[in-house]
């Protein structure tokens, strides 16, 4: 858990950066801070781990002042993962994951066995990728890396700072899926920065929307898309946030509440597309005119029903749209 | 040609002995000067004021006619009865190393890549631990440069040590001037060129064999 009290930075020159924070990243929780460039959402990230001293207030990590321990204790027990991944160049794969354990004097039986298991939950072959050298690796490789070196002495609290800002948008949305599936096993509490929605929407459980080193709200994304407190969060988000918030809902839901349309076996040219789907890529499926048909299948391959535009519309109407703010200004 | 065999089968021992002599003064020079340097450049990456004003008189020191600072190191250490020979040669030298070593010692340092450092730093590393892992091992190449130069600048003006006394393959060269003897002066030369050669090339295989492959290039 980490709390932030008042948390203020004020530069020499008088400018500040960030301006009396308050909220709690709760355990086990994905919290990205979101903002425009400038809105001090690395300064807030980075005064975590006390790489940007705190000029006022406080930040509580497990209910401990984070200005009361040893700095550099106090960074061994925070993943720290970078943009640029930060890989040391002079070091194997296997000797930039194991850092932190070997900073903390672990036994090299330890750390063989830990490098084993982190590269496992990457699906990086250990053996074959551990004497290699960071230039050896793609670039969505080194992030992965990066990832797990944070993960090595499974420390309870994460920062990471733009992680996957620098890859291609296809490697990027694998690896924010890896990453969440990693997450629901190891269920740390992680502190995120981003600048782009549609990232912080999906890895989210909790938003903070900064502008100028203010806080403006404080939520889960839907509630942030549905409800925004302000005219900066409705613009922040944009025209398409009713859109961008069917990235929350799955045809599962959909399914529950408005029901599929029968399928059709005559029609031979279909396409199926799995339940748990989201519903934003489906609508895009559908806008494309894949096929002429789009069969609904559970796990188990059973057809459940076809879906179709007017379906997905409806469900933004009534389950979306229907809230009430956004029928009075959206 | 038979005269030359001759010539070299008389003072082939002599020879042997001066290019060792030549090397010891260097090498303990050198020595050091990378005791000095390599901790100056590193800690002036700290301090900016006092890094411009080091590496300003350690330019002006290399920039001192050698013959001069050799003159210049006689009536010094007359004081303590030690005006010629060794000591004032080795103090020159250790002089004239410092810039490249400094140099390229704090230049190496500053240039290591800022977010390589800020991952170091946020992963809870200790200021010693970051140098010795990530800070130095990613400048080596550029600060082994530095005393690569310095290494082949000492070995020529080392030349001249042999005006005050301190032996070397400067001798051979001196003596040739003054006897006008040109089979001295071209041994002595060559004998130069084919040392400053070896030491480079071995410092070359030191800086191949330590370099991190990946920084390599």
């Amino acid at each position: 858990m980490i709390t932030f009290d008042k948390t203020t930075k004020t530069y020499d020159g008088g400018v500040t950066a960030v301006k009396g924070v308050d909220f709690t990243v709760e355990k086990g929780e994905i919290v990205v801070l979101l903002g425009p460039s400038g809105c001090g959402k690395t300064t807030l990230l980075r005064m975590v781990n006390r790489l940007e001293s705190i000029s006022d207030g406080k930040i509580m990590i497990d209910g401990e002042d984070s200005m009361s321990l040893d700095s550099i204790e106090l960074r061994r027990k925070i993943g720290y993962v970078i943009q640029s991944n930060g890989l040391f160049p002079n070091m194997t794969i296997e000797e930039n994951v194991m850092i932190v354990p070997d900073l903390l004097g672990w036994s090299k039986k330890d750390k063989k066995e830990r490098f084993k298991k982190l590269m496992n939950m990457i699906s990086m072959d250990s053996e074959k990728f551990g004497k290699r050298y960071p230039h050896e690796l793609s670039g969505g490789q080194q992030q992965r890396i990066g990832v797990i070196r944070a993960l090595a002495a499974d420390p309870p609290v994460m920062l990471m700072d733009e992680p996957f800002g620098a890859l291609d948008p296809i490697i990027r949305e694998k690896i924010q899926d890896e990453f969440l599936q990693i997450q629901k096993e190891v269920k740390k509490t992680i502190l995120f920065v981003s600048h782009d929605i549609d990232e912080a929407i999906r890895m989210a459980d909790k938003i903070v929307l900064l502008r100028g080193g203010e806080l403006m709200q404080y939520d889960t994304p839907s509630e942030m898309l549905v409800r925004p407190k302000s005219e900066f969060v409705r613009e922040f988000f944009g025209k398409d946030r009713a859109i961008k918030s069917l990235s929350l809902h799955t045809i599962r839901e959909l399914q529950d509440i408005i029901g599929l349309a029968e399928f059709d076996e005559g029609i031979t040219d279909t396409i199926t597309i799995n339940v748990n789907h989201d519903l934003r890529n489906t609508l895009s499926m559908l806008l494309n005119q894949e096929a002429d048909q789009v069969i609904v299948v559970d796990d188990e391959g059973n057809k459940l029903g076809a879906i179709t535009i007017d379906i997905v519309q409806k469900y933004l109407h009534f389950e979306i749209k229907a809230k009430p703010t956004l029928v009075e200004k959206g | 040609m038979d005269k030359w065999l001759k010539f070299l089968e008389i003072n082939a021992p002599r020879i042997f002995d001066l290019t060792i002599e030549h090397a010891i003064l260097v090498g303990a020079a050198i020595l050091v000067a990378l005791l000095i340097g390599v901790p100056l450049g590193i800690y002036l990456t700290t301090n900016d004021y006092l890094a411009e004003t080091v590496l300003q008189i350690a330019s002006v020191m290399l920039t001192i006619p050698s013959i001069a600072l050799f003159g210049v190191m006689i009536p010094i250490f007359s004081i303590v009865n030690l005006g010629i020979g060794f000591v004032p040669a080795f103090v020159a030298l250790v002089l004239y190393a410092q810039l490249p070593i400094i140099r390229n010692t704090y230049t190496a340092i500053r240039n290591v890549d800022p977010e390589m450092r800020d991952a170091a730093i946020g992963l809870g590393m200790k200021p010693i631990q970051r140098l010795f892992r990530v800070e130095i091992p990613n400048a080596f190449p550029v600060i082994m440069a530095g005393i690569r130069t310095a290494v082949v600048i000492n070995i020529g003006i080392g030349v001249i040590a042999a005006y005050i006394g301190a032996g070397g393959l400067g001798v051979l060269i001196t003596q040739g001037i003054t006897r006008g003897d040109n089979y001295l002066i071209i041994t002595g030369s060559v004998a130069v060129a084919i040392l400053a050669m070896i030491a480079d090339g071995f410092l070359m295989w030191i800086q191949k064999r330590y370099t991190p492959k990946s920084i390599a290039n």
